[in-house]
């Protein structure tokens, strides 16, 4: 009634502000939910009250709404980021100041980080000269603050105001980080430690050196591994910003302090960023640093630091210098690799059967028949079914190598094992491997040793499994083609028509309906349809209305003739069952296959 | 040794808080204390499953004499007795430890825990709300948008201060066996929650995971010989923690050197005198509590009988050891019968670490001063002595003669305990439970 009135009343009042009222309104709703939906057309508002009322009655409200929920303030720092126009354009930019930063200070750290995120955006927007006058000084409020919540959302803006400011203020600035950096609480170190790499992108070369190094080094020796573990990653970024000649006196001491810290936590980030490392410090430090450090890492006491190296294997050894790629792993890598293979942690013995078949691409074939074909088939047969699954889900690498036929003795039992997993997920897993592998092993083997554990699945007490089985039976048909599926598996997914179990006559229908497509309409016509046509009067009502799904689904791969004359029958006596379900069904078949 | 020579201290009652009659009420029994960092507020936690939150009033600060007057702030619900259906068990609302978060701004935060679940409150001030509809008079009348010609936009105006204390956070789902104790660790941004059996590591800013650190569940649940009673988190080494046993012994762990802590780096252990052995030993050694100095070089810790304080570069034997209660070691039949044998005493330390204090019965508590090897016993009591009178230090006897200020053990009310205190952080003020009262306590200067 209330939209009502409006429109009545549109004679005196102005019926547009209507709609803009309510949404100011329910700025201070008591429902979270329409607080945030307002918040959201924050523009919308804007729009309508003009840049003007927008500066001076809009955001002075938004500055002191800080007191609201999360996801208000968070929808409220995300606006704001691109607000400019709406409060009339660059020239005004710096109104939106105020509101930012009062939520660059709110606990929430999600909020912190939006608001921090507007601020870096409409920093852009500033002119060289407002950044100054009202930038730069919001950044050192920030810095300066009382509480750590604002000197650490201070450390993510000195970037982006750093590259357009006088000498003067850069030196203020990078005076600022350098107390950040040093500062009380942990909080604001770590804050500082993870944006020192991006600070010294925009520094001066010299100033990398005199200022930022120092910071590097004293962050990473700091005493809360917390904050040592956030230099390994500004490390890096240093690291590509030097000159080859300087990495070694600078940067390498505190790196190769970091990859044997006496936290286990620092020594995992040095192995998560091993790559981004080994790329940053280039061939020569790999060879003489880099290597004996990753053969630390993999034999680390820690699993959850050899988990993080045996992940980077691969990636670490593609990168290695060419001319002595191949020396290095052999001599270097592979022992151990080999180590790993039987390492007491699964989720180490995991992560690098995830990658392990990889290096057999990088060392040719000989070497992989020769070292590696051992360790996959040791895989193969490890007590934990994720190892032996990440081995089969990585099969492709070592078929362009070697072939697969090499693998094919141990590959068979290690999948009829997991095939019949008491998991059901590790069971689902490995069906969705099943079209890639036979694939690989081809028409013959698949259909000697595969193929009765495909048909196994589709009878499996989990409905998941058996849906899975199905849509495997489609691809393989994609692959194998037509007249394979006539031949093998048509007959036994028919057959199952006939079962005693209700569940698997549905699995028939199921069957039919993923199959048909890619059969074609021959196959359809002849085999599958007398089937489906029969089971119309199951006496089980669930099958009887899938009967009625079914046709509904292959009835665009049959012709004409055999719709009206042997689907649109059995349709209009099911649209007259008694159970409901089969009614409707029915019913939506004729009017989808369009036989009324 | 007694450090009554002058008959009487310089600890003075400033403030007793709850209700003053015999018939108690379950829910009222206070079953936490403790200071925030600065001192500026106090928390204390029921059985009822609330928070009551003391503020220290600015303007008597300002006067020494009675610089410790606290009143209430805020007053909250923080868990509600639920039922767990899976395992057909209740799951008491009881406040079982609070710990307040350092302060990160304007707000305050504290942790609050009961048996299962721990909650993340914000305690903040209001002092501003906006005014100004559209659509509706401040007073909710609705008015005609007939009316309506302009667009108005709220604007904030003054109001009476309003103390608002939200859930931020609700960490569940982590403990199958019962919380007896959480702790902030000094990066700020992680905490730790031990039951039983386990020890979690929780990120601040995440209730959906947590990392499992300690874990003495053997595989099979006969061969239990000991259960955790007590953790907490070295003040300044981020990486170090320490965990209290039933057996009386204490764990250091480095997290550093793994991410399963099961390989302890240190195990501070008394050996047993054989001498003292008894059918109750083992009781009496569980590790109640267990505080670091603020220093972080010592660490003390609370059984049944005796406080110990501990050098950490020494594991073998405590450096000081003191008896808390030891007239009640010929008793233990009785307070056995009675379970209060089982109850747990709390601790804690001055701010310079050169006094520590536990309570006792018969609402005694007790202070040991560690330089000058002396030790008091005083009595939470409102009935004896006026707010800013010294306390009169009680001796405990076995035999038949009394002098003014003495009490046989045979007198001691069991039922009256003082199992919950907290140190002021900073000023000689300290907080204790008695079963419903608050007390606040403060030591004159010399």
């Amino acid at each position: 009634t209330k939209l009502d009135d409006s429109k009545m009343a549109g004679a005196e009042g102005d019926d547009s502000l209507y709609p803009i009222a309510v949404l100011i309104d329910e700025l201070r709703n008591e429902d979270v939910q329409l607080r945030l939906n307002s918040i959201k057309k924050l523009s919308t508002i804007a729009l309508a009250l003009g840049v003007e009322r927008t500066r001076t009655e809009l955001l002075p409200f938004l500055t002191d709404t800080i007191y609201d929920e999360d996801e208000v303030l968070l929808a409220l720092a995300e606006q704001l980021g691109s607000f400019t126009v709406l409060v009339g354009g660059p020239e005004f930019v710096h109104n939106l100041l105020p509101p930012l930063e009062s939520l660059a200070t709110v606990e929430e750290t999600v909020v912190r980080d939006k608001a921090v995120e507007s601020l870096r955006k409409i920093s852009q927007e500033h002119s060289p000269v407002d950044l100054e006058v009202h930038f730069v000084p919001l950044v050192k409020r920030l810095a300066s603050g009382d509480w750590f919540t604002s000197r650490t959302s201070a450390c993510g803006l000195f970037s982006v105001c750093y590259p357009r400011v006088s000498s003067t203020v850069k030196a203020e600035i990078r005076q600022h980080f350098r107390t950040l950096c040093s500062d009380d609480t942990p909080m604001v170190r770590r804050a500082a430690a993870s944006k020192l790499g991006e600070f010294a992108k925009v520094l001066e070369l010299d100033y990398v050196k005199s200022d930022i190094i120092p910071l590097f080094t004293a962050l990473a020796s700091d005493e809360q591994d917390s904050v040592r573990l956030l230099a390994v990653e500004a490390g890096v970024s240093i690291a590509t910003l030097l000159p080859q000649e300087d990495l070694e006196a600078l940067v390498m001491p505190t790196l190769r302090q970091a990859a044997e810290d006496k936290s286990w936590r620092v020594r995992y980030m040095v192995a998560d960023k091993f790559s981004e490392l080994q790329k940053a410090v280039g061939p020569e430090i790999t060879k003489t640093d880099l290597v004996p450090a990753f053969q630390n890492l993999l034999k680390d006491c820690e699993a959850e630091v050899r988990a993080a190296a045996a992940n980077k294997v691969k990636v670490f050894c593609e990168n290695l210098p060419e001319d002595s790629r191949e020396t290095i792993i052999m001599t270097h890598i592979l022992p151990c690799v080999k180590e790993l293979v039987s390492d007491t942690n699964q989720h180490v013995k995991s992560a690098l059967a995830s990658v392990i078949m990889g290096l057999s691409t990088i060392l040719g074939k000989d070497n992989t028949v020769e070292h590696l074909l051992p360790l996959f088939l040791v895989q193969l047969k490890d007590e934990c079914p994720e190892v032996r699954l990440n081995i089969i889900s990585n099969l492709d690498c070592v078929n362009e190598v070697i072939g697969i036929r090499q693998l094919s003795q141990s590959l068979l039992p290690a999948i009829v094992e997991l095939a019949e997993d008491a998991k059901w997920r590790v069971r689902l897993a490995i069906i969705e491997y099943m079209p890639l592998l036979a694939g690989q092993l081809g028409v013959e083997f698949f259909d000697e040793k595969l193929n009765s554990l495909c048909m196994a699945w589709l009878i499996d007490h989990v409905f998941a499994i058996r849906e899975a089985a199905t849509c495997n039976l489609m691809k393989l048909v994609e692959k194998f083609g037509a007249e394979w599926a006539q031949n093998t598996i048509v007959p036994k997914v028919l057959g199952m028509a006939n079962d005693s179990n209700y569940l698997h006559r549905m699995t028939t229908l199921f069957c039919i309906n993923a199959l048909s497509g890619v059969c074609g309409q021959e196959i359809t016509t002849k085999h599958m349809l007398p089937v489906v046509l029969k089971m119309s009067t199951d006496q089980v009502a669930n099958v009887r209305f899938n009967v009625a799904r079914c046709l509904q689904k292959i009835g665009p791969v049959l012709d004409s003739s055999a719709l009206q004359a042997e689907v649109k029958p059995v349709l209009e006596k099911l649209a007259t069952d008694q159970d409901m379900d089969v009614k409707y069904f029915a019913l939506e078949a004729i009017s989808v296959l369009a036989l009324a | 040794m007694d450090g009554d020579g002058e008959g009487q201290s310089r600890w003075c009652l400033s403030q007793v808080k709850g209700a003053v009659d015999d018939d108690v009420a379950e829910a009222d029994i206070i079953s936490a204390v403790e200071f925030n960092h600065s001192g500026e507020l106090l928390a204390t936690g029921d059985r009822g499953g609330r928070i009551v939150i003391f503020q220290q009033e600015q303007e008597s600060k300002s006067l020494p004499q009675c610089r410790a007057e606290y009143n209430v702030y805020s007053t909250f619900q923080s868990h509600e007795p639920e039922f767990d259906y899976l395992k057909s068990l209740e799951i008491e609302e009881k406040i079982n430890k609070i710990r307040w978060l350092p302060q990160k701004n304007a707000a305050h935060f504290l942790l609050s825990t009961n048996d299962k679940t721990i909650k993340l409150w914000k305690i903040s001030e209001r002092d501003k709300r906006p005014e100004g509809y559209n659509l509706k008079e401040e007073d909710g009348r609705f008015r005609h948008p007939s009316s309506l010609t302009t667009l108005r936009v709220p604007v904030f105006q003054p109001m009476d201060l309003m103390v608002e204390a939200s859930p931020r956070r609700v960490y569940a789902n982590a403990h199958t066996y019962h919380i007896n104790s959480i702790s902030v660790n000094s990066d700020n941004e992680t905490y730790l929650s031990a039951d039983d059996l386990r020890i979690n590591l929780w990120h601040l800013d995440f209730t959906d995971r947590s990392f499992n650190i300690v874990d003495i569940k053997p595989v099979n649940m006969e061969e239990l010989t000991e259960v955790i009673t007590a953790s907490e988190f070295h003040p300044l080494q981020c990486n170090t923690f320490v965990y209290g046993s039933s057996k009386g012994s204490v764990r250091l762990c480095d997290m550093r050197a793994s991410a399963l802590c099961d390989q302890h780096s240190k195990l501070f252990e008394e050996p047993e005198d054989p001498s003292t052995r008894s059918f109750f030993s083992e009781i009496i050694s569980s590790i109640s509590d267990v505080k670091f100095s603020h220093s972080g070089r010592y660490m003390m810790t609370r059984d049944y009988l005796t406080l110990k304080i501990w050098d950490l570069h020494m594991e073998s034997r405590p450096v000081e050891t003191y008896q808390v209660h030891g007239y009640l070691r010929s008793k233990l039949c009785s307070l056995y019968e009675n379970d209060c044998i089982f109850d747990k005493f709390e601790c804690c330390w001055r701010s310079d670490d050169s006094e520590v204090m536990t309570g006792s019965y018969n609402n005694f508590f007790r202070m040991f001063n560690r330089d000058a090897q002396q030790d008091v016993t005083l009595e939470a009591s409102w009935e004896n002595g006026s707010p800013g009178c010294p306390l009169k230090p009680w001796r405990v006897c076995t035999g038949s003669r009394r002098k003014r200020n003495e009490i046989g053990v045979d007198c001691l009310d069991f039922s009256r305990k003082i199992l919950y205190t907290s140190w002021h952080p900073q000023d000689n003020v300290v907080a204790l439970a008695t079963v419903n009262n608050l007390y606040i306590f403060q030591e004159k200067p010399n």
